[in-house]
């Protein structure tokens, strides 16, 4: 069955954050060769300004009635506008608190910039994949930008042991995720989504199509936890997290993760739906070891970059059990909880590069010591991070594991429940000690902070809302909900 | 925003207002904070006297929608049970603001505005009707006081920080997983409707420890009582107060509003363990009390003791009435209802006794700390000498806390013994002996801190207490006496309530 490719102007339309997206970065990229050193600045404004465009166009597209264009291959609905706007918006504060960071260790450089828009452009793509193939050469602008990100502090040890640890790694969950899309591709004889939910939900299926559905699937989902990070498929994410430079470590630890919810959805929510009962059981195990595997682990870390590695992975394994559930309110649920731990993790990572500084970085817990007295401000915003991060209301990381387990619970699975806030206990330790270092420890030296105006604002900002956000969670929850 | 809601929020933002105000500033601060405590005190009386007597429904009522996709509502109200607690909250936060006037000289704006905030959380803890947003100030009422032990703390601060914090976040997470699913059952996360939810007797067993789990360690119970002398130890005087006086009241605000009537088939069943856990608390306990060396030790083993009271008294009605097969209420052993009553109300009373003698107690100890920085008994001996206006309070609240009739610590173990015995004579006997081991390891502190002969030359030096710990004292000793001489007028606010919530207990949902 194969679509006529038929081009009509008006479908650009449809498309135009990406194209718009792609024009600036080739713009930026050229304009940046003929910037004198004076003048590098002008780079980041570019960036941010497209960015900021970027997401008003999406924002304008909202509201759409769904429309799949390209031979039905990029598709337009308010999920995929939604999450657009969402990384734009995590992305230009990304950038923000990048800037300080870059110029604090001498890495300010055009290139950084243009990969960083590269890789958002790839994630657009991947969130509005409606195409195997799509979805595929989305997942790897994405990659391959991030790699090269990492390695772009070449100087720093362990920069490069990452970005090769990161590439290989992520070069064998491509492999496997190839390989399955294969599988699917050629039992169902579609590279389309809809298609491929169309022949998955077929009553009259035989067993033999059945078995490579779900053969194809198992690798599907393998190369989704890789991406996520979630146990057994983590490994690479606490080494490429501290071996990176702090700002790569907060890009790859937030956005992404949303265009992988995105492309999780695509495959196995509006593709394989109909094979929930398959795909759930792997995720539940997945889900419970990355909860397990990420709180205790994550006990033992001194370095707070690997610390907060760990902590991503225990919040992987609650966004999939959002997905376990098979619902729709489920899987509202682990959008929401993905956009509210973009929210936190950006404003971990934020007051990390804050205190940053040439020739020191805040990496290790004990940096913290004393922060409450010399910076009580940014010591209350990361306090109220690290409680959000730890599910302790009012804060929204509350919210976002209460809806979580609200639905676990009426699905039926209430010990997973209790597995899941045992965990949650534990991994509230290890929160509370950056929580000590800031409060109850005196400094062992002088913390001073050199950011500029923009940044702590927008990092107070940031904090705040993890705050405000608590207080008034609804009208967010609904959002979330709407998408699917 | 009506009465309750003013009395949740105006400390929380008065708190804030104090951070504003900053460290650098403490008399300002110092002066705004007692102004906020004694407006929002005063707010709170009011309660008080436009409260009716008459009714166990919920008053002051304030309800508007708050979360819309679960029908989380921000629901408000109070009723006998709850009112007094609040009271008792916005009374003893005035205590402790004075009391940390010129001790507290380091982050004196954040150490005011901590104790403020945790005056709002926990009203709302006590007022709030909606399972989820009880949830939330129970556990954000955890924040200010995990920062105030961990901050202003002594030496071993850091862990008993972390242990009380972790402990308690332990218990509740529980709590939150029973409410979420109560509401997949139910479909409302109202307590009210919580209370006429109909639950199989094995949900309501699950559902009844895993509210256990969380009240009990809040009261504490023996066996999870072990993080309290240590939070107690470390915390500064006025963690110490607060923390006595109510944070532990709010397990026992959870027996009366979840435990009872949400699972009351569960309670009955179980109700003999929770029994015997609070008498291996009154009695064990008040044993271990006797050999402390640490005179906050040895307050918070009492505190302990003296909290087993509470959970006594609220479960002996099971042995004391059953619902019999026509729906009415029938007597075990010749029980009578004012007996089930004197025990559920005696429970209450001794919330609230303990709130005032606890929080003199850690007072007392403060008092000395602030002058000698030691809680060893050992350190003192014969203050009487150098202070004899603070001894003779000193000798008051121990009294009190032994139990002596006249004082607030009477009438409650008073009416909680007599309640026992209607139940189980045993009870009644096992629990008797807490005046006798808490009137000894009481007194024998007592008499090794304040009597005898001066052997520490530095206990010499004392100076006697200053205007400031005269006045806190004074109103914890008419407080004391009033409550022991007169708990009527408490008793009264509180019968219809208890009246109604004693049905509820005995009502099967089966």
């Amino acid at each position: 069955m194969m679509n006529t490719f038929q081009f009509d102007t008006t479908s650009l339309l449809v498309a135009l954050p990406e194209i718009f997206l792609l024009s600036s970065i080739v713009v930026i990229l050229l304009l940046d060769l003929f910037l004198t050193k004076g003048f590098k600045q002008v780079t980041y404004y570019l960036t941010q300004a497209s960015l900021l465009m970027t997401g008003i166009l999406s924002y304008s597209l909202i509201g759409q009635p769904e429309t799949l264009i390209f031979g039905d291959s990029f598709v337009l609905d308010d999920m995929a506008s939604v999450f657009k706007v969402f990384m734009m918006g995590s992305a230009m504060v990304a950038m923000v608190y990048s800037r300080h960071y870059l110029t604090q260790h001498d890495l300010f450089r055009g290139e950084y910039f243009v990969l960083v828009l590269l890789s958002i452009l790839g994630m657009m793509v991947m969130v509005s994949g409606y195409s195997l193939l799509t979805l595929y050469l989305g997942l790897e602008i994405l990659s391959l930008s991030l790699y090269t990100l990492i390695a772009i502090a070449r100087k720093r040890s362990g920069a490069i042991e990452a970005a090769l640890k990161y590439f290989v790694l992520g070069a064998i969950a491509s492999g496997l995720l190839l390989y399955g899309m294969s599988m699917i591709y050629g039992i169902s004889g579609s590279l389309n989504i809809s298609e491929i939910s169309a022949f998955a939900s077929d009553a009259n299926l035989a067993s033999r199509e059945t078995l490579i559905i779900n053969f194809g699937l198992v690798f599907l989902v393998i190369g989704i936890a890789f991406k996520l990070g979630a146990v057994p498929f983590h490994m690479w994410v606490p080494d490429v997290y501290q071996g990176s430079p702090t700002s790569v470590t907060m890009f790859i630890s937030t956005i992404p993760k949303i265009a992988a919810v995105a492309m999780l959805v695509r495959l196995l929510v509006d593709g394989l739906g109909s094979m929930h009962a398959y795909w759930s059981d792997l995720f539940m195990i997945l889900a419970l070891l990355s909860i397990a595997l990420g709180s205790v682990v994550a006990l033992m870390q001194t370095n707070i970059k690997r610390m907060l590695a760990y902590s991503t992975i225990s919040h992987v394994g609650f966004v999939m059990l959002g997905f376990v559930t098979g619902v729709i309110t489920g899987y509202g649920a682990a959008t929401f909880y993905i956009l509210v731990y973009v929210l936190m993790s950006l404003a971990a990572f934020g007051v990390i590069i804050l205190l940053n500084k040439k020739g020191f970085e805040a990496e290790e817990i004990s940096d913290y010591k004393g922060l409450s007295k010399s910076s009580p401000w940014f010591a209350l915003m990361m306090l109220v991070v690290m409680l959000s991060m730890a599910g302790v209301p009012p804060f929204i990381g509350f919210y976002s594991k209460f809806f979580i387990l609200q639905q676990v619970i009426s699905a039926g699975f209430v010990t997973v429940a209790i597995i899941a806030v045992i965990f949650a206990v534990i991994s509230a330790y290890y929160y509370l000690q950056i929580i000590k270092s800031m409060y109850f420890n005196d400094a062992e030296q002088e913390l001073t902070i050199a950011a500029p105006m923009d940044m702590k604002l927008v990092l107070s900002i940031n904090a705040t809302l993890i705050l405000v956000v608590g207080l008034f969670p609804d009208f967010w929850m609904k959002l979330a909900l709407s998408l699917f | 925003m009506e009465l309750l809601s003013l009395l949740i929020w105006l400390p929380i933002l008065g708190g804030g207002l104090v951070i504003l105000v900053g460290n650098e500033r403490a008399d300002t601060a110092r002066w705004l904070s007692v102004a906020i405590s004694v407006l929002v005190f005063v707010m709170s009386l009011s309660l008080y006297t436009s409260f009716d007597s008459t009714t166990h429904l919920m008053q002051f009522v304030e309800k508007a929608s708050w979360i819309s996709q679960f029908n989380i509502n921000y629901h408000i109200g109070v009723d006998g049970i709850s009112m007094p607690l609040i009271i008792l909250t916005t009374f003893s936060t005035i205590l402790v603001i004075i009391a940390g006037w010129e001790v507290i000289t380091r982050r004196t704006a954040h150490y005011m505005a901590a104790f403020l905030m945790m005056e709002g959380l926990i009203i709302g803890v006590f007022s709030s009707l909606d399972a989820i947003l009880f949830y939330a100030f129970w556990e954000a009422s955890l924040i200010p006081m995990l920062l105030i032990i961990g901050i202003w703390g002594g030496d071993n601060r850091v862990y008993a920080a972390i242990k009380f914090f972790l402990y308690t976040f332990l218990g509740s997470v529980m709590l939150l997983v029973s409410l979420i699913y109560m509401y997949t059952k139910g479909g409302s996360f109202s307590i009210l409707d919580m209370h006429n939810l109909s639950l199989t007797a094995a949900e309501q067993a699950w559902i009844f420890w895993a509210f256990f789990v969380a009240f009990a360690v809040k009261v504490p119970m023996f066996p999870v009582h072990t993080w309290l002398p240590d939070a107690h130890v470390q915390a500064p005087t006025g963690g110490s107060v607060i923390l006595a006086a109510i944070m532990l009241k709010m397990g026992g605000y959870g027996f009366f509003r979840f435990s009872l009537p949400i699972t009351p088939d569960a309670s009955l069943q179980f109700a003999d363990v929770v029994i015997a856990l609070s008498l291996i608390a009154i009695v064990y306990i008040g044993f271990v009390a006797l050999v402390q060396r640490d005179m906050k030790k040895l307050i918070a083993y009492s505190s302990i003791s003296h909290m087993g009271f509470v959970t006594l008294g609220v479960f002996a009605l099971f042995f004391i009435l059953k619902m019999g097969a026509d729906g009415n209420i029938v007597s075990i052993n010749g029980g009578s209802v004012e007996g089930a009553l004197l025990g559920l109300e005696g429970a209450m009373v001794q919330m609230i006794s303990h709130g005032f003698i606890s929080a003199a107690m850690f007072l007392v100890v403060g008092v000395l700390y602030d002058r000698l920085h030691s809680r060893e008994i050992s350190t003192y001996g014969g203050v009487i000498n150098s202070m004899p206006k603070f001894t003779g309070f000193a000798v008051l609240f121990a009294m009190a806390n032994a139990g002596l009739p006249g004082t607030s610590g009477f009438v409650g173990e008073f009416m909680v013994i007599l309640s026992a015995l209607q139940a189980n004579i045993w009870y009644a006997v096992l629990a008797a002996t807490t005046l006798i081991v808490g009137a000894a390891y009481t007194l024998w502190m007592v008499k090794r801190v304040f009597w005898g002969s001066i052997t520490n030359p530095a206990v010499e030096t004392l100076n006697d207490i200053n205007g400031r710990e005269f006045f806190v004292l004074t109103i914890l000793a008419l407080a004391v006496l009033i409550m022991g001489l007169y708990p009527q007028p408490v008793i009264e606010v509180m019968h219809s309530s208890i009246d109604h919530l004693l049905n509820q207990a005995l009502t099967s949902k089966l």
